[in-house]
């Protein structure tokens, strides 16, 4: 049949992907394959946990190798099937894909170590494990992805195996959230297939490094309608308000563990897609779109912590404080500018690990006191100096008061508001981390510092009280002291995360180098 | 062609509205499997509907004939149906088990994570 000796000069790519830029499908390879060999061993009670914890500590290390990589090589990027980019499915890794992917898996890691202490046989055996790892592999998929339908895929990877987990146990509680948050989260991923349905329909292409050039010659009206929609679909995802209703009433009823790993990931993958689709690959859109985003932005940042000062349950406190993390991330997204996306990266890191931490900490103070609600909490002062030290840090950590992880990114976002003149978003950060403050301090008397539950024994000892098992105290209060002696070690020497945020938002900016390595430097 | 599938999928978006606008968890369930049915139509209709040329290249050619089928949207549609079927199935057995323990298939009795009657922050301190 072939006589006749084809050329075809670029039909498919020629060179082998270099070994080491392979690691960029290690963490959803390895994560996908842990997660099927884990079903597999479902009856194995022991094993689950050691297996989990040798994949997730993979992946760590992969992630940890990619951003070297990335520091030393600049974005890397991997088509499959040796088909030419934008035919094939691309994998692309710049700073920003490379940072979030390893910070959710450092959260993963202490989350997967937490559960051990909480999960009951049952639990584990209807495979908390395995849903954790495709969690994972989801949220690293979403963020290494270079491929705005396949983003969707991993969005949806992500969304089914946070059913599963919010599930677990089925008390009637999660039941009822679980439904909430079903329901507006796949109808914000249906939107964001949608938007894709249209962009796709206005370009010819799903590729984001090709959406880069060609979402240049979208029409104003259409490129409104498309942006507009996937900002929808994005804040339903990142619950900034007003689309913020799913997460207060969702977040605290699963397991601790649970919560952890929602509260750290889910919602900065949406922040992440944010970003990526609307100032990376259709930058035309964020002219229209800025007034926007600005007030949604200023509205989530004083609106969550004014909804976690309004409650009284722990966990759902916290639920809000995630909710005006989101709108420091978004208030970078809004700038636009190098301080305000590299604010927004450095503030997206931070809250991974310190929003997981809370809810690891929110648990172990459940546990001690035996109630949920902080109006029969009291008296943990003096039954537990750990858990009080742990917490104190949390108070300055997430209202962002120094020495701690949290100031960093404020500075950077509010030196990026001051430098585009816009007073009302820095203005809004700050009053932010006042409220958040205030919330804390709050938290910090009721349960810390008053001796017994709310009412006329509040000056007696807290009859409740009970200590921490040998179980908690070891995989529990464990885990939650390791992550925080990471975030605190980040927060003193924060010098690598500004120089990795500041390239992550350079590359944001102006995606030269993103495009070379998905097109092999032949676009330019 | 293409204007009488838009006014179809507006006709299945409009109707899948309706129904997830509703109280009850069966009609918001019948609205989300509208809704997918409806995104399918329109991934398929944006692919642009030109169905005379199969997308084959024929022998001796190294290119799809001019004018050809877009063989894409397919390939996502059935993407997007196999996640819309599984995310569908889920939400109606959750919603079948909460018609069970939670006795309600009213969205507005569905209290028990978001109680009405919490109770309000202390004044003190």
């Amino acid at each position: 049949m072939a006589s006749q000796p084809l050329d075809f000069p670029t039909a498919m790519i020629e060179a082998p992907t270099a070994a080491a830029d392979w690691v960029m499908v290690w963490p959803v390879a390895l994560a996908l394959f842990g997660a099927g060999l884990l079903v597999m061993l479902r009856g194995q009670g022991r094993l689950q946990f050691g297996l989990a914890m040798l994949v997730i500590a993979a992946i760590f290390a992969s992630n940890l190798y990619l951003v070297l990589r990335i520091f030393e090589a600049g974005p890397l990027a991997m088509t499959m099937g040796k088909w030419l980019p934008p035919f094939g499915i691309t994998f692309a890794a710049d700073m920003t894909s490379a940072v979030f992917a390893l910070a959710a898996s450092a959260a993963a890691m202490a989350v997967a170590v937490y559960a051990q202490s909480e999960l009951t046989e049952r639990e584990e055996r209807f495979g908390f494990y395995p849903m954790l790892l495709l969690l994972l592999c989801g949220v690293s998929g979403s963020f290494l992805t270079g491929d705005i339908f396949n983003l969707y895929v991993w969005f949806e990877v992500m969304l089914i195996s946070s059913f599963g987990l919010l599930i677990l146990g089925g008390r009637k509680v999660q039941l009822d959230g679980a439904v909430k948050y079903g329901f507006l989260n796949l109808l914000a991923t249906t939107m964001f297939l949608v938007s894709i349905a249209y962009l796709y329909g206005l370009t010819g292409t799903l590729n984001l490094a090709d959406l880069i050039e060609k979402s240049g010659n979208i029409e104003t009206g259409p490129l409104l309608a498309v942006s507009l929609m996937f900002l929808f679909a994005f804040a339903v995802k990142a619950a900034a308000f007003p689309a913020n209703a799913w997460l207060p009433a969702s977040y605290h009823t699963p397991a601790v563990a649970v919560s952890a790993i929602f509260g750290g990931l889910l919602t900065k993958v949406g922040a992440y897609a944010a970003i990526r689709v609307l100032t990376m690959a259709i930058p035309a859109s964020i002219v229209h779109l800025q007034p926007v985003i600005v007030a949604v932005a200023i509205a989530t940042l004083i609106l969550g912590p004014l909804g976690a000062l309004a409650q009284t349950h722990l966990r759902r406190a916290v639920g809000f404080l995630v909710i005006g993390g989101i709108g420091a991330i978004f208030a970078g997204f809004a700038l636009g500018t190098v301080h305000g996306l590299g604010g927004a990266v450095f503030y997206a890191v931070h809250s991974m690990l310190a929003i997981t931490v809370f809810y690891l900490l929110a648990g172990l103070i459940e546990r001690m006191t035996g109630a949920t609600d902080t109006l029969s909490m009291g008296g943990l002062y003096g039954a537990s100096t750990p858990l009080s030290i742990l917490f104190l840090i949390m108070v300055f950590l997430i209202s962002g008061l120094p020495p701690f992880l949290g100031l960093w990114p404020k500075i950077l976002l509010v030196e990026g508001g001051i430098r585009a003149g816009n007073w009302w978003l820095a203005g809004a950060l700050l009053v932010n981390s006042f409220l958040t403050l205030i919330v804390m301090s709050r938290l910090w008397a009721h349960i810390f510092w008053r001796n017994g539950p709310e009412g006329e024994r509040s000056e007696q000892p807290n009859p409740e009280l009970r200590r921490l098992d040998r179980r908690e105290a070891g995989f529990g209060l464990g885990a939650t002291a390791v992550l925080m002696a990471l975030i605190v070690g980040l927060g003193l020497f924060p010098n690598w995360l500004f120089e990795a945020s500041g390239i992550a938002a350079h590359d944001l900016l102006s995606p030269d180098r993103y495009v070379d390595a998905v097109f092999g430097g032949e676009r330019t | 062609m293409e204007v009488a599938l838009a006014g179809l999928i507006g006709l299945f978006l409009s109707a899948a509205a309706y129904l997830m606008l509703s109280k009850a968890i069966i009609r918001m369930l019948l609205g989300v499997a509208i809704l997918g049915n409806g995104v399918n139509l329109l991934i398929f209709t944006v692919g642009r509907l030109t169905p005379e040329v199969p997308p084959i290249v024929p022998a001796g050619e190294t290119l799809p004939l001019a004018g050809s089928a877009n063989p894409l949207p397919q390939a996502l549609i059935l993407t997007a149906i196999v996640i819309g079927f599984a995310l569908l199935s889920f939400l109606l057995v959750l919603g079948y088990r909460a018609y069970q323990e939670l006795d309600a298939d009213n969205t507005d009795t569905m209290r028990i994570a978001e109680p009405e009657a919490a109770p309000r922050p202390p004044l003190s301190y």
